[in-house]
């Protein structure tokens, strides 16, 4: 009895896959949750708040009153990082939920349907994706105006052609074997084998090329607000941040621009590495 | 040549498409061009006139074919925000931002083709070449530039910190050198990971091992049947790459004040000036297609087997 429990296969445990070599992957892990929980508890984590500003203690170095110093309105650049994440973080999420959203499902009607509906859609993706997002995004703001919602729709369009190229590939390939085959003889209707069997088994394709995606979508965006198109001041997102910290930076306080440079890096780097993990597992496991 | 005259067709319906999107997405923009021609204290009546005298009251379709066709001549309209023609505006800053693409491209060429090469001939710099391209591929535009000017222009004075110089031709290099690294770096890491996918990829191949057990020597082996396969991809990537720096040169230009198309047109989309909007969102989008066009006809030339339609 007690011999047949040990054969049992249990999936590994947290602690087994961090032996087994994936550590790089919990750090990165657990630095991206620490900056989402800022980004949540901003309002209980910073020590001043985001907008508060003594133009007298402008540009002043770290100190142990601002740990990361002032900027040029004497607004705590700390506090100011940490709200910051909030806008920094809220517009790639929804860039990257809805494009996958929409890439998923182009991708699998298009595949599901077939001939001509596929073909139309193929074009399209392609003529789409010759389009570089951060031209789209300026195009957009020109149209709508500035602020968050032009970028991100623009962004949304931008990316959805990146993500539903891939998927389409994999589902063609599943649409093809024989368990879709299979499930059509039992009956079940279109809909539940795309939805029960389909995109589930299409997943982690999806989840390796929309994390890569985030990171892209999160460069995209702080450029767009570095540009000035985007976010508008007095709101504390971190692309505006280094632009408003440019001019302190030639006159010698780097501290503004450079403690935003460093979260942007520190993110997408971190994104970038896990989806290329994600990938590569998929790749061991196909 | 009909593989030739596909691409040429493609890239035309492309454009042509996308001047209809972009005409279409801007005109209906905030802030009728009229109003803002006809300035603060004008009435109807005159903002009426000034419609008519520039043919804002024709329909929509004919005023698009009369931009495109006076696009297709050069002729952009007069621009909203300093009443002069909009070609006369973008004539000098085109010749900035072509140069500071073109500079970036080598940057790209050489750093990005050079280390994947290095690393490919030389496995004990794999290592570094890994760290390095994952480092910098995560580092925005706009972060490059201002960690450079940090370090190489205000740390040690190497370079000019801001703007462009309309002196000679290498005093102008010098100042737009800060900036093109700025735009290289994340492409040239790209690139460098692309290009070393490729060539690892050929090197393991049996030719490569035949050649080798043939009793070439192993740079020889490199240049003749490393390089020559593992080219093909490269190429394609080098033209998306190009491609993607005409859409970042905007963010550079910014970041360093230069006063190139690029710059220019995040100005003219703040003073809401359509005119030179549409006429830059069209040069770029051409830029852009041409690029790709030409990168799919060399990829067509160095790889034989899409040229006789065997296939990949």
């Amino acid at each position: 009895m007690s011999v047949v429990e040990e054969l049992v296969l249990e999936p590994p445990t947290f602690v087994q896959r961090a032996r087994r070599g994936e550590p790089l992957v919990y750090v990165l892990s657990g630095i991206l949750v620490l900056i989402v929980l800022c980004a949540l508890f901003a309002p209980l984590l910073a020590p001043f708040p985001p907008n508060h500003g003594n133009i007298l203690a402008a540009n002043l170095g770290p100190s142990g009153a601002h740990w990361l110093g002032t900027d040029q309105l004497g607004r705590d650049i700390l506090s100011r990082l940490l709200y910051g994440a909030r806008l920094s973080l809220l517009g790639p999420t929804m860039i990257i939920v809805f494009a996958t959203t929409f890439a998923v499902a182009l991708a699998i009607s298009s595949v599901w349907i077939g001939g001509w509906f596929d073909q139309a859609v193929a074009r399209l993706l392609d003529t789409l994706f010759a389009f570089p997002g951060l031209l789209l995004a300026i195009l957009a703001v020109a149209m709508i105006g500035p602020g968050l919602l032009a970028p991100v729709i623009a962004l949304t369009l931008a990316y959805t052609p990146y993500i539903a190229r891939v998927v389409r590939t994999v589902a063609l390939r599943e649409r093809h074997l024989a368990y879709v085959e299979s499930c059509q003889v039992v009956g079940l209707s279109g809909w539940q084998i795309c939805f029960r069997h389909l995109i589930p088994n299409v997943s982690p394709i999806v989840l390796a090329q929309a994390t890569i995606a985030f990171g892209s979508a999160l460069v995209d965006l702080a450029a767009i607000s570095y540009l000035g198109l985007g976010v508008q001041p007095p709101q504390a997102e971190w692309g505006l941040m280094v632009s408003d910290g440019q001019s302190a930076l030639l006159n010698g306080s780097p501290w503004e621009s450079l403690s935003a440079c460093v979260m942007i890096i520190v993110v997408v780097l971190s994104v970038n590495i896990l989806g290329e993990r994600i990938a590569l597992r998929n790749e061991r496991a196909a | 040549m009909r593989q030739l005259a596909r691409t040429v067709v493609g890239a035309l319906i492309t454009i042509l498409t996308s001047s209809f999107i972009v005409f279409a997405a801007l005109s209906a923009s905030p802030g009728n061009a009229a109003t803002i021609l006809a300035g603060n204290r004008a009435t109807p009546k005159t903002i009426k006139e000034i419609a008519h005298r520039y043919g804002l009251d024709q329909p929509f379709l004919s005023r698009y074919v009369h931009w495109l066709g006076g696009a297709i001549h050069g002729n952009f309209g007069i621009s909203l925000q300093y009443r002069v023609s909009v070609a006369s505006l973008l004539k000098p800053r085109i010749g900035t931002t072509f140069m500071l693409i073109t500079l970036a491209g080598i940057i790209i060429l050489v750093l990005g083709i050079g280390s994947a090469i290095a690393a490919t001939r030389f496995p004990r710099l794999g290592m570094p070449v890994t760290i390095g391209s994952g480092l910098f591929i995560a580092v925005p535009t706009f972060v490059a530039a201002l960690i450079l000017v940090e370090l190489f222009a205000l740390q040690v004075s190497w370079f000019p910190v801001l703007g462009t110089s309309s002196g000679s031709i290498t005093d102008r290099l010098w100042h737009l050198t800060l900036p093109a690294f700025a735009l290289a770096l994340s492409w040239a890491a790209f690139v460098a990971q692309i290009s070393r996918a490729s060539l690892r990829g050929e090197a393991n191949r049996e030719h490569v091992q035949t050649a080798r057990g043939r009793g070439l020597t192993e740079s020889q082996v490199f240049r003749r049947h490393v390089l020559r396969n593992g080219a093909i991809p490269i190429v394609t990537v080098f033209g998306l790459t190009i491609a993607g720096l005409v859409a970042g040169s905007v963010v550079v230009e910014q970041a360093f004040g230069i006063d190139g198309i690029g710059s220019f047109l995040v100005q003219s989309v703040a003073a809401k000036d359509t005119n030179c909007v549409m006429a830059i969102a069209l040069i770029l989008v051409v830029c852009f297609v041409v690029v790709t066009a030409i990168a799919d006809m060399v990829y067509w030339l160095l790889d034989p087997r899409v040229r006789s339609g065997l296939g990949r």
